[in-house]
């Protein structure tokens, strides 16, 4: 029995945020849980799914945020404590089912668990979700610590409960992917059969009374999170200046405030419900001070939320100021490190403040300066993907019309990354837009538009969100070519099974969808290519670029390199022929390692030649068609 | 039920390498074996998207106190255990201080740009001479070359944790982690990375003198 399940009660065991979201799920006895894969989000329901069989729970992989929200709140609707996780892009694509079912109500405790990511360390955005959870008007509530985390988690299934209205945990990168020491509570041995009480109505309708409905029970929250003690103050009586804090922020507040040794003159609230907002409480720790330092991540949500609690109560007068992202004391975007804290608070204190001497400062800058190179990420060895956009690369080169990628999110994005990729990409936005954009360039035929559109999507996200694009395009008539990158995998969130790979979260065996088939019953003309053959696929391209009518589909099948089994043979021994490899003198200017970027080719410097090196490559054998000189040799491994 | 006072409190402990060379794992098993003997103990992980080749880092902050956020202010790191050199300079850069205590691998990984020739991994006597700049105590071990006499490059990190272990630098012993790893891994699994735990260790015995570490308040 692991962590997650073992009952326990007051065991202090080391768990990771997102298993401690788990924990606190299977505390309060969660049924059902469903996802789609997104980090820092993903492993809630990898945790859960493990345990799915000990924990008599179902847990699922869903083709998108959106179904996954909608079959959490069928659990809830039958009577069973449920609940929906996803990153902040995630919440986006759930949002049409969320802004109704607070509308409708809900019966067993539900909860959505949304994951931001400030910095954007692993997403195409830093947005914050805790403005749409306002407009949402949900109650939410942001955990600083995989405690609160589990703790959080758990208390929100009963006030949902109670309410009749889902509640919002908000993670964030520095919780979900932070471990920390949890005290562990008891599982609830809840065992309540599933049924659909048919005198009652879960519907949107009528919908002024409804909104009257939500406007209660949010009432309600405010008074429950008035006296919540996950909202407290720490310091003195009378603090020269306070902090407000929430999430992860919470604890670089304190960390600064010990480290510039201002214990007696500042205070900090710590407010771990934070919407509705608990008017009442902040409005007594208001009193205490004139000046008010609030400290989070990403947008000023509470610092604005504050200011009208401080206009409302009267606080806030000419001498009692509000500082913060908005006031421009922090700054305004991205992560929230400590050191911006503790600067900021340095600097409205006026405390001096240096971790190390300037001598040491300047040696380590100047270390930097000499020695200290990148390291960027790049598709891996052997990715199909590179060869697939080296393929569409010299496509549009031989096409001559100036074609360009309408792009996508999934490891092909990396051709975005100048080190690695082609910059061939031009446009990407969200899950399956590429496919959107390409289905609108493809009708811009009567204004002059005549460049060549090739839209890709992986196989995960053609499930997640391109299919309504793609029948769009047949629908309306677009010409553009649709490229299916799959790899059978969703590899940039680690590996989770999707209705492509005969297998669903749990490990059972499932019904495989072929994307293949699918286009056929669109009457979409749809081939299926290995990227690895570079040289025809090349030709075939132009070939469809040329003739310009309608949807087309190319499925570009290939497993990402990954996933080959450990100890696995390669399917290629590649090597360069010396003999054949005139280095600088051959006029390519180094083609294969400056063009097909591959790390497992390399310029060896002592040769003068290229040179595959053997620790890197991985044996595809796409790089044996690219040499202008035909010196890379691929040979069969037996 | 905390068995020794640290030398710092909090301390503060950085895990660098390279996407793949399981740094992750590293502070885990560090963490775990202290979160056991009492510690409070929190570990942050950056990484992004860096299992495509980046640079990682954990953060491993103990204290008998209270719990801590899962960053490192810049300048405050006590011990840096490196498993790739550049990545410990980097690291040295951003949260090193006289006092720190380092520990590094000596095998570079070289970025794949510098495959393709259009970026230049530094001369590696300037990169030790560099890391030597910036810290008063610095242990190099060849863990690849150990790992790799084991039978397996991916030994390397269990190399370097045996190392920190036997540097004396952390109230635990070879033994409580040795226990730790024991439950990480399946016994099929087990005889070599116990011996490449036990091989770090050993690296570090016939110099043990290092001294507790020190840092910035």
């Amino acid at each position: 029995m692991s962590a997650l399940t073992a009952n326990a009660a007051g065991k202090t065991e080391l768990l990771f945020g997102n298993e401690a979201i788990a924990r606190g799920a299977l505390e309060a006895g969660v049924k059902v849980a469903a996802s789609y894969p997104g980090t820092p989000a993903s492993e809630i329901l990898e945790d859960l799914a493990r345990v799915a069989g000990e924990a008599g729970l179902y847990a699922e992989w869903s083709v998108n945020e959106k179904v996954a929200a909608e079959v959490a709140i069928a659990g809830s609707f039958a009577g069973l404590r449920s609940i929906v996780s996803f990153k902040h892009e995630g919440l986006n694509v759930a949002l049409d089912t969320l802004c109704h079912v607070n509308l409708a109500g809900n019966k067993g405790g539900l909860l959505v668990v949304v994951a931001d990511d400030p910095g954007g360390w692993s997403s195409p955005s830093e947005n914050d979700s805790r403005p749409v959870i306002q407009w949402l008007n949900v109650p939410l509530l942001e955990p600083s610590t995989p405690q609160e985390a589990k703790d959080m988690t758990r208390w929100a299934f009963e006030l949902s409960e109670q309410l009749g209205i889902y509640c919002v945990v908000r993670s964030t990168t520095r919780v979900s992917h932070t471990t920390g020491s949890v005290i562990l509570g008891e599982i609830a041995g809840r065992d309540t059969p599933a049924h659909f009480d048919t005198s009652k109505l879960f519907v949107f309708l009528p919908i002024v009374d409804k909104h009257s409905e939500l406007l209660a029970k949010v009432e309600q929250a405010k008074e429950t999170f008035e006296k919540s003690p996950f909202n407290y103050y720490e310091g003195p009586e009378q603090p020269e200046l306070m902090i407000v804090s929430s999430g992860a922020s919470r604890l670089y507040c304190s960390e600064a405030v010990e480290c510039l040794e201002l214990e007696k003159r500042v205070g900090l609230v710590h407010l771990g419900t934070t919407w509705p907002v608990p008017a009442k409480f902040l409005e007594k720790q208001m009193t205490r001070t004139s000046r008010v330092l609030v400290v989070e991540e990403v947008d000023p949500f509470l610092e604005r939320n504050l200011k009208i609690v401080a206009a409302d109560s009267g606080w806030l007068t000419g001498d009692h100021l509000i500082y913060g992202r908005a006031s421009g004391h922090i700054r305004p975007v991205g992560e929230l490190p400590p050191e911006l804290v503790i600067n900021a608070l340095a600097g409205l204190t006026g405390v001096k403040h240096r971790s190390r001497s300037k001598e040491y400062d300047r040696k380590a800058k100047q270390a930097a300066k000499d020695l200290v190179i990148g390291r960027e990420i790049m598709w891996c060895p052997g990715c199909p993907h590179r060869a697939t956009f080296f393929t569409i690369k010299n496509a549009f080169r031989l096409d001559g019309r100036d074609g360009f990628v309408s792009g996508d999110i999934g490891c092909y994005a990396l051709d975005r990354r100048g080190a690695g990729g082609y910059l061939i990409t031009k446009t990407a936005l969200a899950m399956g837009s590429g496919t959107g954009v390409g289905s609108g360039l493809g009708k811009l035929g009567q204004f002059g538009f005549n460049q060549p559109v090739i839209a890709v999507c992986g196989d995960s996200t053609f499930f997640h969100a391109a299919i309504p694009a793609l029948i769009n395009a047949k629908y309306n008539k677009s010409g553009v070519i649709v490229a299916v990158l799959d790899n059978s995998a969703t590899a940039m969130t680690g590996f989770q099974p999707h209705p492509g790979v005969g297998v669903n979260a749990m490990g059972e065996a499932a019904p495989v969808i072929d994307i293949e088939n699918l286009c056929r019953e669109l009457d979409i003309p749809v081939e299926v290519m290995d990227p690895f053959d570079i040289t025809e696929n090349t030709k075939r391209l132009v070939d469809l670029m040329k003739d310009g009518e309608g949807v087309r589909v190319v499925i570009m099948r290939h497993p990402c390199a990954l996933l080959r089994a450990p100890g696995e043979k390669p399917p290629f021994k590649v090597r360069v022929d010396a003999s054949k490899c005139r280095g600088d003198e051959c006029g390519c200017g180094r083609y294969c390692v400056r063009m097909f970027k591959c790390p497992g080719v390399v310029w060896d410097k002592t040769t003068g030649r290229a040179r595959i090196d053997e620790a890197v490559c991985v044996g595809c054998g796409a790089c044996a068609s690219i040499c202008p000189a035909s010196a890379i040799v691929k040979e069969p491994v037996e | 039920m905390s068995e020794a006072e640290l030398s710092a409190d909090p301390l503060n402990i950085v895990v660098c390498g390279v996407g793949g060379q399981g740094n992750i794992l590293v502070a885990r098993l560090v963490g775990r074996s202290l979160a056991k003997r009492g510690y409070l103990v929190t570990i942050g992980e950056t990484y992004g998207a860096s299992q495509r080749g980046g640079d990682v880092m954990s953060h491993i902050r103990l204290s008998m106190r209270r719990k801590y956020g899962p960053l490192i202010p810049p300048g405050c790191a006590h011990i840096v255990l490196g498993l790739e050199p550049l990545e410990t300079l980097r690291m040295l850069v951003d949260y090193g201080n006289p006092q720190v205590a380092v520990i590094t691998n000596t095998r570079p990984i070289l970025p794949v740009t510098v495959g393709m020739g259009v970026a230049e991994y530094p001369n590696y006597d300037e990169l030790r001479r560099a890391i030597t700049k910036l810290s008063e105590q610095v242990r190099f071990v060849n863990a690849t070359e150990i790992a790799l006499d084991l039978g397996s490059v991916r030994l390397t990190n269990v190399v370097m944790l045996g190392t920190l272990i036997g540097s004396s630098l952390l109230p635990v012993t070879a033994a409580q982690v040795e226990e730790e790893i024991r439950q990480r891994f399946s016994k099929d699994e087990l005889g070599p990375i116990l011996e490449a735990f036990r091989q770090g260790l050993s690296s570090t015995r016939a110099e043990n003198r290092a001294s507790k570490p020190s840092g910035p308040a």
